[in-house]
């Protein structure tokens, strides 16, 4: 019952960042608005805009030309805002962390507050990170 | 009236290649676009010699997420090749098999967000809500929804079980109801026909001037399919037609995709019910100095890689090219001297990905100031819909 309460108390907007990833992280993002998981019910949007955005969903290995972007973007973002990495190529690497084009992980560049591992992760994990970034926010708030 | 440029891109999340195009506008037309592409490079080729052979086959698979399979079909054509060994015959069935489940769940993906950018919303979510179906069997008979990891040099590395195959051809059935109201909603709409017909048109000299491949290619009548012309895994085996069409317009691209889809379904049962016992992995002992090619047919178009092997467990060389690279360059051509309302959807029939939003912003050329931005574009392609069906 608590996801539910935390979730229709709040709707938060998310923004999805890809910084050069195989595309299947963000296919499952997108998957989570489409009819199985159809996460809008809880008032979760995917937003055009990081300016909109409460939580900020990146994927990818964070390619050299994406960190100034990134970095940028984030800047932009409202506070507080909460940093999910998506996927192992944002937690952690994967084996990207060996080419010469990426700057691996992305907590390197931005501060991250949730990690989902997975490659990609399920949609049901996706949500869950979201949920858990929900509590990181609300901690954020407080301490404002 | 003064020239604008529209940036779009460079990241397209949902495409292999992100790629930066700029349109040059006059007033509403497109009179020039230059395609520029090396964004999102994550050096794979030079990943991929870092690894053993059998590492390579996961190294590209994480090329590109939507085909998530035709790379490594490539691949392991490429290193068979290069190692002389071939696949036992079982394991070429699956392969044929998870390659065609791909293209299917592929072709869904696109068509739903070719959906969103007419404004047919429920296009969307209903290619989304069926393709569902695929990534059930997926995560059933491989164990995830994407990035299978299924192939392997020599075989596969799971097999399809006995009690799995009624299973299939059951949800495969129900699949095929859905993509029969597909047929029946792009065929029958006078909307659609009016919206995309000679809209992004591609002729058969461009197909051929630009090495246009799959499906872009075959909506301008050059038959070009390597399943036919050059069979790999059980493609000889089993019965299936090659779809042309000879407009080369969207709406074509749209009828390609939509009956390719049907084909997969009939490769997919006979690949079923025809799949012979026996092993399904022939191991790999070593590695002869030499080269390799391997090619296979994407759901976008053929891939190609090459292999230099110096006989060590590392190839020397791996070479990689993905059909995207040359479809994308023939927007230079179907884009030009359409409207920007039309452009958007040009650029998305040959299967690159418009989902990110934001992506795409007019620029005032002298003053860089911001006219339009991706949402404005996807509406302005909307509201041409709204317009047309008033009409109906
Ligand atoms: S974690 Fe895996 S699925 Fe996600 S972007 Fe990286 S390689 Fe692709």
């Amino acid at each position: 019952m608590s996801f539910l309460k935390k979730a229709l108390t709040k709707s938060p907007w998310v923004f999805h960042l890809s910084t050069g990833s195989c595309n299947n992280c963000d296919i499952e993002i997108i998957d989570c608005l489409t009819p199985r998981f159809d996460v809008e019910r809880f008032g979760v949007m995917l937003v055009g805009s990081i300016r909109h955005a409460d939580i900020i969903l990146i994927t990818g290995s964070m390619n050299k030309k994406s960190v100034k972007r990134v970095k940028v973007l984030y800047e932009q973002a409202p506070r507080p805002c909460a940093v999910v990495a998506c996927g192992t190529c944002s937690c952690g690497g994967h084996f990207f962390r060996d080419s010469y084009n990426t700057d691996t992980p992305v907590s390197k560049t931005i501060p991250v507050d949730v990690y989902i591992p997975g490659c990609p992760p399920k949609p049901e994990a996706l949500i869950a990170g979201i949920v858990k970034a929900l509590g990181k926010l609300d901690e954020k708030r407080k301490n404002r | 009236m003064s020239k604008k440029i529209i940036p779009v891109g460079p990241y397209h999340p949902l495409q292999e290649e992100p790629e930066f195009f700029q349109l040059h506008v006059d007033g509403e037309r497109v009179v020039d676009i230059d395609i520029i592409i090396g964004y999102n490079h994550r050096g794979i080729e030079k990943l991929c010699e870092m690894r053993t052979f059998d590492q390579v086959v996961f190294v590209v698979e994480r090329i590109c997420g939507i085909c998530s399979i035709s790379h490594p079909s490539a691949s392991v054509n490429c290193i068979e090749d290069c190692a002389r060994v071939t696949a036992p015959l079982r394991a070429q069935y699956i392969r044929m098999i998870i390659a065609e489940l791909e293209r299917i769940h592929s072709h869904m993906l696109w068509l739903g967000l070719a959906g969103h950018f007419i404004g047919y919303n429920t296009v969307f979510m209903w290619a989304w809500k069926y393709r569902e179906i695929v990534l059930d069997i997926f995560e059933r008979i491989t164990g995830n929804r994407q990035s299978y990891a299924m192939f392997k040099p020599g075989g596969i590395r799971r097999d399809i079980k006995k009690e799995e195959v009624p299973k299939i051809i059951n949800e495969l059935g129900e699949l095929e109801r859905s993509l029969e109201m597909f047929r029946g909603a792009v065929l029958d709409d006078p909307v659609l026909h009016a919206r995309l017909k000679g809209v992004g048109i591609l002729t058969r000299e461009d197909v051929i001037t630009f090495s246009a491949v799959g499906p872009t290619a075959r909506a301008s009548g050059v038959a070009i399919d390597v399943r036919k012309d050059d069979p790999y895994f059980a493609y000889d085996k089993v019965d299936f037609d090659m779809i042309v069409t000879e407009n080369g317009d969207v709406f074509d691209k749209v009828i390609v995709r939509v009956l390719e889809m049907f084909e997969s379904v009939r490769i997919i049962k006979q690949g079923l019910t025809g799949m012979p016992d026996g092993p399904y992995d022939t191991p790999l002992k070593d590695m002869p100095p030499g080269e390799g090619v391997g090619r296979a047919e994407a759901p976008r178009g053929e891939v190609y890689h090459y292999l230099r092997s110096d006989g060590s467990n590392t190839p020397a060389r791996y070479k990689v090219r993905a059909p995207s690279f040359m479809n994308v360059a023939t927007n230079a051509v179907s884009a030009v001297g359409q409207s920007i309302a039309d452009a958007t959807l040009t650029l998305a029939a040959v299967d690159p990905c418009y989902c990110c939003t934001e992506r795409m912003q007019a620029v005032d050329y002298k003053t860089r100031k911001k006219v339009y931005n991706w949402s404005d574009l996807v509406r302005l392609s909307q509201e041409k819909t709204q317009q047309l069906k008033k009409k109906f």
